[in-house]
């Protein structure tokens, strides 16, 4: 005996209408016979019975409405080899009791996340240090571009599944020329021109990637990252939880990000809050060349997928990088750039070179800030920023982004947090104007984040 | 009866040839049959179960399209060919050898299930069945599966990646951007279009200015063909010329099979955009299920082997469902696993 039960026909369907039986009592019945008409508030949908066996009794007759989801509506007889699993309870009652475990269940999930930690992103469990550097250490000038070429071929002659890929990475030797002569020392098969077709190589790298490789895919810009945006997201950040762990996505993608110099609303714009939101990435955004380098070389070895945001204004720029081997500085790590009692200012990328030089203009007036370079936007490594708030009570943000819904929000949500008492201004953020980053020359200063903004900020906050 | 069975253990000592030109004995019929028919009671019992409410959200059937999976299957290497598809996905799932209490159980969102209850019906996958997904975004699989093939290229290891989509994705961008690298790095991948005539419920007609999708690689140089894809003989004989092709380094080639999908896109589509008549013409006509018991027939199967394997589909069928339904939900501490992975050192 199996009883035939009212189905549910779409994801929120409750109850529904038995608008027309095509069977009647002593019909026999097989799999995939039509057997019933119901009517959702959406459709009209046909039933087919998914038992053989002679319909013995009709429960419900034609007509009846808000007949409710797994109310039987017939009787089959037959072979009970397979009955018909039973439903558990009704629908509603399911409901009822999985909302109530949800209550029950929240706090316990909320208990196995780290200590300390918000709502959001995942804090690494274990002490991160940057690398000891011996004092005898050779401290070698390098630009930026050529910082992040040195990481790159490095972690190539360790580990042949590194390959980049990217829009004129190999004949061209990039076009920032950061993938300089690896053609040359790699070949072709592991540095990839690719056809202009950022959605295709992302894609592709991510499947790279969950077959085993590790990928560095280069986007000539993060702007052209957007058409790629799906994979990102949808491929490679989620793949590994909607695997229960077992497809892993360990590729890099990366290219300079935020605003060039007069090149349009469309080749300007800061991703890190876009991507900085998205659990499963992680984002990187170094603001010297030897965190550069150390990074890099972390994000290529890390087994998830990390965003890596360079800037394209500073590739060129000169700074010491420690000649030892194998430099990796830890993900998930921010670095106190200046120590200061008065205020604390966070920023990442390019935004910490303003931070730096607005603190040394607030120093000229007896204001002395500390300033904190973020270096990764996630996992945010709140901790530090808390620590010098505790010590500093008062808070400026700056970011070359969009200030709604950006990286400030977050460092601001955060200290609020963890250190509210401790706070005493409110904190202020610094960020592009809300606009689309104009063109002419004095309206793109004005939107762009700087120096001025940030000496401005802290003045009012420690007013 | 008696000589049926006797004439089956004869034939594990030798393998007997079919007297017709399809390439296929008995017993590798029979294996086509149970896999097919294996889909097919799977998928129904999916549908009863999605009907009480025990499966959320989207459930995409594969009822009807059970010769395309079963034929490409048949070229496979196992854990060292690469398989990936879009959310019609269980089909694929259970031809390339996953258990199917876990893949049920990942339907009803239990911990049994292959993703421990967190991908549910569009998101499963298994490496050492070369499962890759699985996949709910529509012609992200064909970008993710050309880098699946790109990896056997990178590695050189002889390994062939098999592509599903629907005619539907057949007009996603990401899909000639594939094509293209696929060509040009002549990649071994295999892209089999499951041209089931409805993107959900637009008809081919409406939506592709051209329908005969096999040649939507010709502006690549990719080549490719039609095959019917309710003939598993048919399309196990196109995949393999394909197959040969790619493992001898020549590079994608490009099936469009022709299939129907019987139950609406999803479970909640009433399928009102084609007629009654004509599903019911191609279940009476083309189905692929009818088809190989013909073949079956011609081979000489009797009644008896056919209902030995639909007793042992049916009891394993209904051993998922019951494991789907005793599985327990996932712990909540499972909320916060999965999210990222340990460093590898």
């Amino acid at each position: 005996m199996t009883d035939i039960l009212m189905p549910a026909l779409s994801p929120t369907m409750e109850e529904g209408t038995l608008s027309k039986w095509h069977v009647k009592v002593g019909d026999t019945v097989s799999a995939g016979d039509v057997i019933a008409e119901i009517e959702t508030d959406k459709a009209t949908m046909e039933v087919e019975a998914v038992d053989e066996g002679e319909v013995t009794e009709i429960l419900v007759e034609e007509g009846a409405e808000g007949v409710k989801v797994n109310t039987p509506i017939a009787r089959l007889s037959g072979d009970d080899a397979a009955p018909a699993p039973k439903a558990e309870a009704p629908k509603d009652d399911a409901k009822a009791e999985k909302a109530g475990d949800l209550e029950k269940k929240a706090p316990e999930a909320a208990e196995t996340r780290p200590e300390g930690e918000g709502p959001a992103p995942v804090t690494p469990k274990k002490t991160l240090k940057d690398p000891e550097i011996p004092a005898d250490a050779k401290l070698v000038k390098t630009t930026i571009r050529d910082a992040l070429r040195d990481a790159m071929a490095e972690e190539m002659r360790r580990d042949p599944d590194v390959f980049l890929m990217g829009e004129e990475v190999a004949q061209y030797q990039g076009a920032y020329k950061v993938s300089r002569e690896l053609l040359q020392e790699f070949g072709d098969k592991r540095v990839i021109d690719t056809p202009i077709t950022e959605h295709g190589f992302a894609g592709l790298g991510v499947g790279a990637a969950m077959a085993g490789l590790k990928p560095i895919v280069e986007f000539m810009t993060w702007n052209f990252g957007m058409q790629a945006i799906d994979h990102v997201i949808n491929s490679a950040a989620k793949t590994l939880y909607m695997s229960g762990g077992q497809i892993k996505a360990p590729i890099v993608f990366r290219g300079p990000n935020g605003a060039a110099s007069r090149v349009g609303a469309q080749h300007s714009q800061d991703y890190s809050s876009w991507y900085a939101h998205v659990p499963g990435l992680k984002v990187v955004a170094p603001y010297d060349a030897a965190d550069a380098k150390g990074l890099l070389k972390s994000a290529i070895r890390d087994p998830n997928p990390v965003v890596f945001l360079e800037h394209e204004m500073m590739y060129g720029l000169e700074f010491d990088v420690p000649d030892v081997e194998d430099y990796l500085v830890p993900i998930g790590k921010a670095k106190v750039r200046r120590e200061g009692t008065d205020v604390t200012i966070t920023s990442h990328s390019r935004m910490v070179g303003f931070a730096l030089a607005a603190a040394e203009k607030l120093a000229e007036e007896g204001i002395e800030a500390e300033v904190i370079d973020l270096r990764t936007l996630r996992p945010l490594d709140h901790e530090t920023i808390v620590e010098s708030v505790k010590k500093t009570n008062r808070l400026v943000s700056a970011e070359e982004g969009w200030g709604p819904m950006g990286v400030g929000a977050e460092v601001v949500a955060r200290v609020i947090e963890h250190a509210f008492d401790y706070l005493d201004a409110p904190p202020l953020r610094v960020h592009q104007e809300d606009v689309p980053l104009p063109y002419a020359a004095n309206l793109e200063a004005l939107s762009l984040p700087g120096v001025d903004k940030i000496v401005k900020a802290v003045k009012a906050v420690v007013a | 009866m008696a000589k049926a069975a006797a004439q089956k253990s004869a034939s594990k000592d030798a393998p007997q040839k079919l007297a017709n030109d399809i390439g296929a004995s008995k017993d590798e019929l029979l294996g086509y049959y149970r896999e097919m028919v294996l889909i097919r009671r799977f998928e129904e019992r999916a549908g009863q179960l999605y009907g009480m409410g025990l499966i959320g959200g989207f459930c995409h059937l594969y009822i009807g399209q059970e010769a395309v999976a079963v034929g490409v299957q048949a070229s496979i290497k196992q854990g060292h060919d690469r398989i990936i598809t879009g959310y019609r996905d269980h089909g694929h799932m259970l031809t390339a050898g996953m258990d199917p209490k876990e893949v049920m159980a990942e339907l009803t969102g239990r911990i049994g299930g292959s993703s421990k209850g967190k991908g549910g019906s569009m998101h499963m996958f298994d490496v050492p069945t070369g499962f890759y997904g699985g996949h709910g975004i529509v012609g992200a699989q064909v970008a993710l599966g050309t880098g699946l093939a790109f990896a056997g290229w990178y590695r050189g290891d002889d390994s062939v990646s098999f592509i599903y989509f629907g005619d539907g994705a057949a007009n996603q961008g990401q899909v000639y951007e594939s094509f293209n690298m696929a060509q040009l790095w002549k990649l071994p991948a295999i892209y089999i279009i499951e041209n089931n005539q409805y993107a959900m419920g637009t008809s081919i007609d409406r939506s592709s200015s051209t329908t005969n999708l096999s040649q939507r690689g010709a502006s690549f140089g990719i080549p490719g063909e039609q095959v019917d894809g309710m003939d598993v003989i048919a399309v196990r004989d196109a995949v393999k010329k394909a197959v040969d092709r790619a493992r001898a380094g020549e590079g994608p080639y490009i099936l469009e099979v022709k299939t129907y999908r019987y139950r609406g896109h999803s479970m909640s589509d009433p399928a009102k955009y084609r007629t009654k008549e004509e599903v019911d013409e191609v279940k009476k006509t083309r189905d692929p299920i009818d088809h190989i018991k013909t073949l079956l027939q011609a081979a000489n199967a009797s009644e008896d082997e056919l209902k030995a394997i639909d007793a042992e589909i049916k009891a394993i069928v209904a051993e998922a469902v019951q494991f789907a339904q005793e599985s327990p939900e996932p712990d909540p501490s499972e909320l916060y696993t999965d999210v990222y992975t340990e460093a590898a050192q």
